[in-house]
């Protein structure tokens, strides 16, 4: 993307995310109160997260790829599984990545 | 007893034991949930985006989860639309916390319109945990205000840092994007159904990364969860006989 082009993604992106969070704050209570809206917005976040977490761990353009990613991210999921903060799962799975590819792998 | 906490003074006497409760409660996680913003800040320098447009971003539209995302996909060449439409769609869930915090906070003009910016995850979990009127106020407000000034001080600090990593490769921050997507959706994955979903994500993406451009990946997952959303019955208690 040009700069152009990014800022506008960015400025658009950001407009329509503050609008869904006003949204919500201006419709009536009831109309969101609906289990099934609920549920699917619940299960529509999930979709989202996991498919990203697929994308960044073996994408790469259009092929999928196995590298130093893969067992980094075993790496954050060990992390979260021991319930370590955000931050310390970023940075170890950063951390694992970082020190195979040293080591000549992925 | 409207409390107004731009106003109060912390160690006030005028606090009562559960509106102080709240607003500690807002800080610490105002502090755990700023720190990581180094993270996105470094991650979005290295997907391609300058400085000023990563605090852009940050500061307007302030949600965690879709700012990973767009930046995510414009890494991965997706296109604009398809980085648009992703963070708008994982916006959602901020429409519904907004419709849930609303009452609860009774405010208007454009106080509303800033309690609507701050409306994220942590803000409205720490409110929504509070007991007394007042303290759930507190607890918004503090979280929000809290997470808003540190998230995006941080933010600029990792894209002052991330811009003088040079290969982000070798620092392994393709991984710590990955990881901070699975540290999004680990705390989600609590109901059966929702695993499912997360599976069904898993095997759809995959499937589509090398047939179809980037970015629509990630779309059809969400389609997957609309149509698992809409056709499936309503959950049972802990979904346990499913």
């Amino acid at each position: 993307m040009t700069a152009g082009v990014l800022w506008a993604t960015v400025l658009l992106a950001s407009v329509a995310c503050f609008a869904l969070k006003l949204a919500g704050h201006l419709v009536p209570e009831h109309w969101l109160a609906d289990e099934r809206v609920q549920r699917t917005s619940a299960l529509v976040t999930v979709a989202l997260l996991a498919s990203l977490v697929v994308v960044q761990t073996v994408g790469d353009g259009r092929a999928v790829v196995l590298d130093a990613r893969v067992p980094a991210l075993a790496v954050a999921a060990v992390a979260l599984a021991l319930r370590a903060p955000f931050v310390v799962v970023v940075v170890l799975a950063a951390g694992a990545a970082a020190g195979l590819r040293a080591l000549g792998w992925g | 007893m409207p409390v107004s906490v731009r106003r109060a003074r912390p160690g006030s006497r005028s606090w009562s034991p559960e509106v102080a409760a709240a607003v500690r409660q807002g800080l610490s996680v105002a502090v755990a949930t700023g720190l990581y913003g180094v993270s996105f800040g470094a991650l979005s320098v290295v997907a391609g985006l300058d400085v000023p447009q990563t605090m852009a971003l940050s500061l307007l539209m302030f949600s965690g989860g879709s700012q990973f995302a767009l930046i995510g996909v414009v890494a991965a060449g997706g296109s604009p639309v398809a980085a648009v439409a992703t963070a708008s769609l994982l916006g959602v869930r901020n429409t519904l916390y907004g419709a849930v915090v609303s009452p609860l906070l009774q405010v208007r003009g454009w106080r509303r319109a800033l309690a609507a910016h701050l409306t994220i995850d942590e803000s409205t979990a720490v409110g929504v945990a509070q007991r007394d009127p007042a303290a759930v106020r507190a607890g918004f407000w503090t979280t929000g205000v809290g997470v808003f000034v540190l998230w995006n001080a941080f933010v600029l600090l990792g894209a002052l840092a991330g811009d003088r990593l040079g290969d982000p490769r070798a620092w392994g921050l393709d991984a710590a994007a990955a990881a901070a997507f699975l540290a999004l959706v680990w705390p989600r994955l609590a109901s059966r159904r929702a695993r499912l979903v997360a599976a069904l994500a898993v095997v759809v993406s995959a499937a589509l990364v090398p047939v179809v451009p980037a970015g629509l990946p990630v779309l059809a997952a969400a389609a997957v969860a609309v149509v698992v959303g809409l056709v499936s019955r309503p959950a049972v208690p802990e979904e346990a006989t499913r």
